[in-house]
């Protein structure tokens, strides 16, 4: 179908992205090697990068060594901005449980996305072509740019460059040594602050660096924070996390995936390096060369004693809560109402994600997607088939429960990261395919005019049902987590191989798992649905920007919404 | 436990209290955008409009009373803009809601405007489903819908004697109706053209140099764009060096909008035929008015977003004004066929389909001093590319005519 020059050219154009994805992915993979931390605002100092060079490179001459100069002194500049997070907030998590780091590092990314927002304003900004590689190179009658062509070279260069520090100076022995097992690199005298605040430039640096080689290629714009760091997440997952090599193997085969998806498959560019990412933890749950995950020492989430049974007081004082609800409408004006109505709703939500994540350990990203299945599944029901509400209902709880039947078959097989990355590609993929079969889901714009039944109509009906629908839900879900099968769950967390010995069936129980927490979140988004009457894609989770660069803070009132719900682009919102 | 119910009991008394404190004394107008979201356009959106309340209120505001806009940020999601256009309308008081960016929010918060018996004047989106499958009555749109534009620039590329034709659109709804409305009435206009190759990258995500290589690899006679923003400055950058533009008309939306253009420089791709806004060519006394308002006010020139704001804010006065009250319909019985005077000429919305009239321009890309212009523009009035008024029927609901 195409010739053999435009496969060759296709194969450089793949390489010379790969160059950018492994120095991000690099970063990204060092600094979780040695402290364990998964770092979300891994764009933000990629963006930084871009910024300041465009900045730095503006302001010396237009020369081989001015661009050069400054995109190296824009690195340096990046790398010295992340040893001040990691000596200032960075340092005082690493000890925390791996949820709340996530936590901090997505903070930060709001930061830095505010603060540049401050520094340089809104507008996109385009560097002039690179001095000494304006030109373009003729391969087989096929015109590519000198820069892309140098861009090539980079990207080894600087794996030849990590290679040799991690593996023949003493400092990178014990870079490999404090991956392995840091208390034992620190019982043996070794400084590991001062460790972890060079691990954390050298990452940041090569961040910044991929940032400031990207300025001649693409604006330098608000948005390439959130582009880049799913990527890299991607890769480093595909490579096995904390492995340099294997994130230089990923990165290359996502250039090439990429660059000949969008030669044969255009339409499925988006969820190919998903599909793909899926595909290899199937096969290689520890990605392409990642070791077993060794288990984090404990003291994580098993500090805490095991559930005890509330007692009468705090039976009695939740009954009073519930109380209190069913009488607010009472007196409480309309707005309050629709308030309420939507923190039972997110109490539904994270209900479900708490007996995963708290009582499970298990870290999902893909979330939303469950609400995603719930949502289109009642509303399909409902305008597809004409079917009652109640029908739309069960439907919903059906297809989410279905949908965490088949990814947690999948999924708990994978620990850790691996997991939540998987889950985080499942909601890409369900997502892709919402956007894409606009006959059937309606695109981008959702299904929309759905009809509540009469008795439905005012928000007073509205906030009851709601109202029983979280009481209903959070009964189950506690009476699910005093069962057997609770405490069973339980013991996956806290002790694998320990449950494993008294003959607990760990992953079925994970399994089991995902499916109350995909049934309640469909139940949870099928009653959104109802008050909002809409159906609209981006309830699935998913690492692009779907229809239009965003980001930001989410003004949300009232509930903190975890920030598993950050749809397209990380626009979650808490606070 | 008990500084837990004092927090609650506090948070419970901020959410109630200020219900009571909105006080209404002028005309309170709902508004949302994606400001942080899409900072790139909404920001000079907002300056718009708020140049408009300053002028309008100046002289004498509306119905004798001043008009008060409570905005809102909808943060680029559909759920965050129907929170926000539900907090408008029981918490602030609202006579109104306007504004959005994007089509997706626009067609949710349109749905809830119709559920809930709200006015609903969309500024800047530019979806057909808006007017047409998802209209409702209470729905008006203002910026001239894509179809307008998309048909306007088939008609011109159905005279060039390119046969094969390569697309690239981002992947999303703006993207995909975009690429259909031109392929459909190309092709009807011209049934021996062909597309041979239709690239549809992830917004913001174009991998620029595989994807050129793959549109010059099947060497396509023409191109049509629909790209924007950051995709935009990498494939025009690398659509230069690799020659994918060299000897092949590209057209290409949204392009000559001063948003897009002014981070392309220099690289500005000549030639491209393109719709925007040429700002510092329209000289009417209306438009020059307008300009130098604006650039008085901040010190830069006005973008698109900042010519719809604008004439958004005076589109609402027109309406109120013809209803005399704030009462919802009366506002759609004056909005219905309300002309009103906008920087570029007068325009009115239409009765059949709520869409304005609002014109919109065409033109050619030319570099002059370093920076991309329109030449050769056209401004091409709204009310000429308007469906027939029996399509019209067939594509809106019935309810919505009522």
């Amino acid at each position: 179908m195409y010739d053999a020059s435009t496969l060759f050219v296709q194969l450089l154009n793949g390489l010379s992205y790969s160059s950018t994805l492994f120095l991000v992915a690099s970063g990204l993979a060092l600094i979780f090697g040695v402290s364990k931390i998964v770092n979300f605002a891994h764009g933000s100092f990629y963006m930084l990068g871009a910024y300041i060079a465009l900045t730095v490179t503006a302001m010396l001459p237009s020369t081989v060594l001015g661009f050069w100069g400054g995109v190296l002194i824009s690195a340096l500049a990046v790398g010295l901005a992340g040893c001040l997070i990691e000596v200032t907030i960075l340092r005082r998590i690493y000890r925390a449980p791996e949820v709340f780091q996530i936590l901090v590092t997505f903070g930060l990314v709001l930061v830095f996305q505010n603060l540049i927002f401050e520094l340089w304003g809104p507008d996109e900004r385009l560097a002039p072509r690179v001095p000494g590689l304006k030109g373009v190179v003729t391969v087989f009658g096929e015109r590519i740019p000198e820069y892309n062509i140098a861009l090539i070279f980079v990207g080894p260069i600087f794996l030849g460059v990590l290679w040799w520090l991690t593996h023949r100076t003493r400092w990178g022995r014990l870079i490999r040594a404090a991956t392995q097992d840091r208390e034992m690199v620190a019982s043996l005298g070794v400084n590991q602050k001062t460790l972890f605040t060079v691990v954390f430039f050298i990452g940041t640096f090569l961040a910044g660096l991929a940032g400031a080689l990207q300025i001649p290629k693409e604006t330098a714009n608000l948005q390439m924070d959130i582009n880049i760091v799913v990527e890299a997440f991607v890769i480093v997952v595909i490579g096995g996390m904390g492995s340099i090599m294997g994130a230089f193997l990923a990165a290359i085969l996502v250039g090439f995936v990429n660059a000949f998806g969008i030669l044969f498959f255009p339409q499925a560019v988006s969820v190919l390096i998903f599909l793909v990412m899926v595909l290899i933890l199937i096969f290689r749950p520890n990605g392409l060369l990642g070791s077993r995950l060794i288990a984090q020492r404990p003291g994580d989430l098993s500090i805490d004693l095991p559930f005890r049974l509330p007692g009468r007081a705090m039976q009695y004082a939740m009954l009073a809560i519930v109380i209190a609800c069913a009488l607010l409408p009472l007196f409480a004006p309309l707005y309050m109402e629709v308030v309420m109505t939507e923190v039972f709703i997110l109490a539904i939500f994270a209900g479900s994600l708490h007996f995963l994540l708290s009582v499970g350990g298990i870290v999902s990203f893909g979330h939303a997607a469950y609400f995603g299945l719930g949502s289109y599944a009642a509303a399909l029901v409902a305008t597809r088939l004409g079917l009652p509400m109640g029908l739309g209902v069960v439907a919903a709880m059906l297809a989410g429960a279905g949908g965490g039947l088949l990814f947690g078959w999948f999924c708990t097989r994978l620990k850790g990261v691996y997991l939540a990355m998987l889950t985080l590609a499942f909601a890409q993929i369900l997502y892709t395919l919402s956007v894409q079969l606009v006959s059937f889901t309606g695109g981008d714009n959702g299904l929309i005019g759905l009809t509540r039944p009469g008795w439905l109509q005012s928000h007073i009906s509205y906030y009851y049902l709601s109202l029983a629908a979280v009481v209903l839900a959070t009964c189950a879900l506690r009476r699910a987590l005093y069962s057997p099968f609770g405490f069973a769950f339980r013991s996956g967390r806290d002790s694998l191989p320990r449950s494993m010995a008294v003959g607990i069936n760990v992953p079925l129980m994970q399994w089991g798992g995902f499916h109350p927490l995909g049934c309640f979140c469909g139940v949870g988004r099928c009653v959104d649905g109802l008050s909002s009457r809409v159906r609209l894609p981006d309830r699935f989770f998913s690492g692009d920007h779907g229809r239009c660069p965003r980001h930001g803070p989410g003004g949300r009132s009232a509930v903190c919404q975890w920030p598993f719900d950050w749809r397209p682009g990380l626009s979650f919102s808490f606070g | 436990m008990r500084s837990i119910i004092k927090k609650a009991v506090a948070v419970l008394a901020m959410t109630v209290l200020p219900v009571g404190l909105a006080a209404a004394q002028g005309i309170r107008i709902g508004e949302l955008s994606s400001y942080s979201a899409n900072p790139q356009s909404t920001d000079s959106y907002r300056k718009g409009w708020q140049l408009a309340v300053k002028q309008i209120n100046a002289a004498g505001g509306v119905l004798g009373k001043p008009l008060e806009v409570v905005s809102r940020d909808d943060t680029g999601r559909p759920d965050a803009a129907l929170r926000a256009a539900q907090e408008l309308i029981a918490n602030e008081n609202v006579a109104l809601l306007t504004g959005t960016y994007l089509s997706h929010v626009a067609v949710a918060v349109a749905e809830f405007a119709g559920a809930n018996k709200v006015f609903f004047l969309a500024g800047q989106p530019q979806t057909d489903a808006l007017v047409w499958e998802k209209g409702n009555r209470y729905t008006f749109r203002l910026r001239n819908s894509q179809r307008t534009q998309v048909l306007a620039m088939a008609h011109e590329a159905a005279k060039l004697p390119a046969k094969r034709w390569a697309t690239i659109a981002p992947n999303y709804e703006f993207g995909q109706s975009a690429v259909v409305g031109f392929r459909k009435e190309l092709q009807r206009l011209r049934p021996d053209v062909e597309f041979v190759n239709e690239q549809w990258p992830t917004l913001g995500k174009l991998e620029a140099g595989a994807t050129v290589q793959a549109m010059i690899a099947t060497k396509p006679d023409a191109v049509f764009n629909a790209t924007f923003g950051a995709d935009l400055a990498k494939f025009v950058r690398e659509g230069n060096m690799r020659g994918l533009f060299e000897g092949r008309p590209v057209f290409s939306l949204l392009t000559g909008d001063p948003e897009y253009l002014e981070p392309l420089g220099d690289e500005a791709p000549e030639g491209w035929v393109v719709t925007g806004y040429p700002w510092s060519q329209i000289d009417t006394p209306a438009h020059t008015a307008f300009r130098s308002a604006y650039e008085k006010a901040y010190g830069s020139p006005p973008k698109i977003g900042s010519l719809i704001g604008y004439i958004q804010m005076f589109a609402i006065r027109a309406i109120i004004e013809k209803a005399g009250s704030t009462d919802t319909e009366a506002l759609i019985a004056a909005a219905r066929g309300v002309t009103f005077d906008t920087p570029i000429g007068p325009a009115t919305f239409r009765p059949q389909d709520h869409q304005s009239t609002l014109g919109f321009y065409i033109g050619k890309l030319k570099v002059e001093n370093g920076v991309g212009k329109m030449v050769d523009w056209k401004f091409y009035n709204g009310a000429d590319f308007q469906m027939p008024d029996d399509v019209v029927k067939t594509l809106r609901p019935e309810a919505a005519t009522r």
